[in-house]
């Protein structure tokens, strides 16, 4: 499954890279792209643990920029 | 417009400045007493004041194991510059940082927005029609079928059929042709165009999802998903970049003292404080965030244009094009056939063998009977044609003013005419139709598919943005490719290909173009998916409102016009060049506060004079591509 979420506050376009890496380092994860202009991230992985999957994968956005928000719907 | 964060931004900064203007003068002025902690304390409010959030959000960062965050290697630096007794830097760098960072996010804040009003295509509102009356819904709402009231001066909210009514469209927002295009009863129209008079009642065709709106909006949104090469070296770049820049600052701290002379207070205090520049420099964000802003911009200022770019490694192929390859038909050709030369037999007039093949071919369900009409509308009078006769595979008998005319092929020349001969076959591009008048051959009327009017000045244009090779390929017969490859000067054409053929062809094309560039496919996206999708660049034009070929493309030509493509050739070089640009400005600029920095010819006033200097230049270039 794709999924593309909004992100509030994404401020620094190096965070945007970091948490891209750490992204790509959760299990499950097949694909993930944030574009920091856009302010979005494209999340794509296996249906079965996506939204445990997309939890995580705003996690680790916080763990990089602490004021930044994934908009999980 | 600033955001209210950027305002809180904007007073902090301001009040730091008057804190640390205080502070500056009762320091000259001598006011402060030198005794240790007290000038420390005065520097500490304004440091305090502006610089809380980043020590505190290092600090948080810091206990998630982000170390090389830039809000950390701020406080390291200023506190670095505190500890060795250099107060007024330490307040001036975390000042000025803060000043960089509101910058950044109002050129960020700004260059979102202004692609936002090129983009604001996206309505509001419908006005359907219910049966009391009309009812305004949000376009999502509206169903297939709905019929909607479009007044002067609104947009369409969905793409439809008009029903009731006539106008001229503006189309600039889809399309960037300012030439307002007319429309009437039975005609499709499509979301996003402005209706400039008079009421339109249209049916509505497809759901708001799907409708060209909603389309070109969600192709410009997930464009920045495709990444260019220039950002992943640019991010590839800041992950090592950053701990490389802080390694080096953690040698020139220490190496020098610990050679020169381990028990010397003033020596360490000397190049700690050079060590701190390369703090102050080892941000990164400049860089980063003026490469994706570049493209950004381009793919904006592009699509204001009609041009769609799906993403930057599309604009970083097509910069680097080196062969194009051409559809015929619909693409270099604008696909309608009209009447392009009449041959008239000894003894007959031009005009008349055209009025009387135009009269007859009237009745004819043939495709060129458009042309026909046309061809003889501006002319007026077309005589009434009687006991009209279609023959199947051989053309039309009809009766026009008492003589029995017959228009037709030739094989119903064979039988019409007496005295047919094979001589009198028509060669040239095209198809051929023949007329007959009481048994005697009277001539013939060629008709062809044109070239689009401004083929032949884009194929020109390709060329002097440096493309190589351009190629022609196409279904049709070998006689009409040859006389479009001649008019238009293409290097080399294929004809009476099979669509598997095409793909052939494209693969060898590829291979041959090789390294020396990319391979740009052009098409109208009817039947060419599957090589659309081989090329670097599958470009799909003419298609405001095709489905399909929006999907498959890479890029998207939302009119006809072919000139458009050399116009995205020299956007997607602009947009690469001030990518460029902005490295190596950046890089360079760093480099040389490196080796001040070493030299001890830098000091931390310089360092981030020069840092948020150049985020600010990069970022100001970035925005040029909007234009």
């Amino acid at each position: 499954m794709k999924k593309v979420f909004e992100m509030e506050d994404l401020d620094c376009a190096n965070c945007a890279a970091k948490m891209e890496e750490a992204i790509r380092k959760i299990d499950g994860v097949t694909y993930v792209s944030i574009s920091f202009m856009a302010q979005r991230m494209t999340l794509e992985a296996e249906d079965a643990v996506f939204d445990k999957v997309a939890k995580a994968a705003a996690k680790a956005c916080k763990k990089v920029d602490s004021d930044c928000r994934v908009i999980l719907k | 417009m600033m955001k209210r964060k950027q305002k809180r931004s904007f007073f902090e900064i301001l009040v730091a400045m008057a804190l640390f203007a205080v502070c500056a003068v009762a320091d000259a002025m001598r006011v402060l007493p030198d005794a240790m902690p007290w000038r420390l304390l005065a520097y500490l409010v304004p440091y305090g004041w502006i610089g809380w959030r980043v020590v505190w959000k290092a600090i948080r960062n810091m206990v998630h194991g982000q170390i090389f965050d830039e809000n950390f290697l701020m406080t390291l630096a200023t506190v670095g510059a505190l500890v060795t007794g250099e107060y007024p830097e330490a307040v001036f760098v975390m000042l000025f940082y803060r000043v960089g960072e509101l910058f950044e996010q109002m050129a960020v804040g700004k260059s979102r927005d202004s692609i936002a009003a090129l983009m604001k295509i996206r309505p509001d509102v419908a006005h359907v029609e219910v049966i009391d009356g009309l009812r305004d819904v949000s376009p999502e709402e509206v169903s297939v079928g709905d019929i909607l009231v479009i007044r002067t001066g609104e947009r369409i909210p969905l793409d439809g059929v008009i029903v009731e009514g006539e106008s001229s469209l503006d189309t600039v927002a889809l399309t960037g042709e300012s030439l307002p295009r007319d429309v009437t009863v039975g005609d499709s129209v499509v979301s996003g165009c402005v209706n400039r008079q008079g009421l339109l009642r249209v049916r509505v065709t497809c759901l708001y999802a799907d409708s060209t709106v909603s389309r070109i909006l969600k192709l410009v949104e997930e464009s920045g998903e495709q990444k260019s090469k220039s950002e992943h070296f640019i991010t590839k770049f800041a992950r090592y970049y950053t701990p490389a820049v802080v390694l080096a600052a953690v040698l020139v701290a220490v190496l020098p003292p610990l050679l020169l002379g381990m028990g010397n207070g003033a020596l360490w205090r000397e190049w700690i404080m050079r060590a701190m520049t390369f703090l102050v420099i080892s941000c990164p964000c400049a860089l980063v965030i003026s490469v994706p802003l570049s493209f950004f911009g381009g793919i904006g200022g592009a699509a204001r244009r009609g041009i769609l770019i799906k993403g930057s490694s599309y604009m970083e192929a097509l910069a680097s094009c080196h062969t194009v390859v051409f559809d015929k038909t619909g693409t270099l050709t604008k696909g309608t056939f009209a009447v392009t030369e009449v041959i008239p037999a000894m003894g007959f007039e031009r005009d008349t063998v055209l009025r009387m093949a135009a009269a007859a071919e009237v009745y004819s369900t043939h495709p060129l009977a458009v042309a026909f009409r046309e061809s003889v509308e501006e002319k007026g009078y077309l005589p009434e044609a009687e006991q009209v006769e279609e023959l199947a595979g051989y053309g039309v008998r009809v009766r026009l003013d008492g003589k029995t005319v017959c228009v037709g092929n030739q094989r119903l020349m064979a039988e019409a005419v007496a005295d047919w001969t094979e001589d009198r076959l028509c060669h040239r591009a095209g198809s051929t139709v023949y007329v007959s008048v009481d048994g005697s051959y009277a001539g013939c009327v060629v008709l062809a598919d044109q070239l689009k009017d401004d083929a032949r000045q884009a194929l020109e244009a390709l060329k002097r943005c440096g493309v190589r090779r351009t190629v022609m390929l196409t279904g049709d017969g070998e006689v009409v490719a040859r006389e479009v490859a001649d008019a238009l000067g293409l290097d080399e054409w294929h004809a009476g290909l099979l669509p598997d053929q095409k793909v052939e062809h494209v693969k060898r094309l590829l291979i041959d173009t090789g390294e020396k560039g990319t391979l740009v496919y052009v098409g109208d996206g009817i039947n060419d998916a599957p090589v659309l999708a081989m090329s670097d660049v599958g470009v799909a034009m003419g298609v405001m409102g095709s489905e399909a070929a929006m999907e498959a493309a890479d890029m998207v030509l939302m009119d006809d016009g072919l000139l458009k493509l050399s116009e995205a050739v020299r956007l997607c070089r602009r947009t690469l060049a001030i990518v460029r640009q902005n490295i190596v400005l950046a890089l360079a600029v760093k480099l040389a506060v490196m080796v001040l920095g070493v030299l001890g010819l830098a000091n931390l006033w310089l360092a981030v004079f020069a840092d948020v200097g150049v985020a600010v230049l990069a970022i100001l270039n970035a925005m040029r591509t909007l234009k």
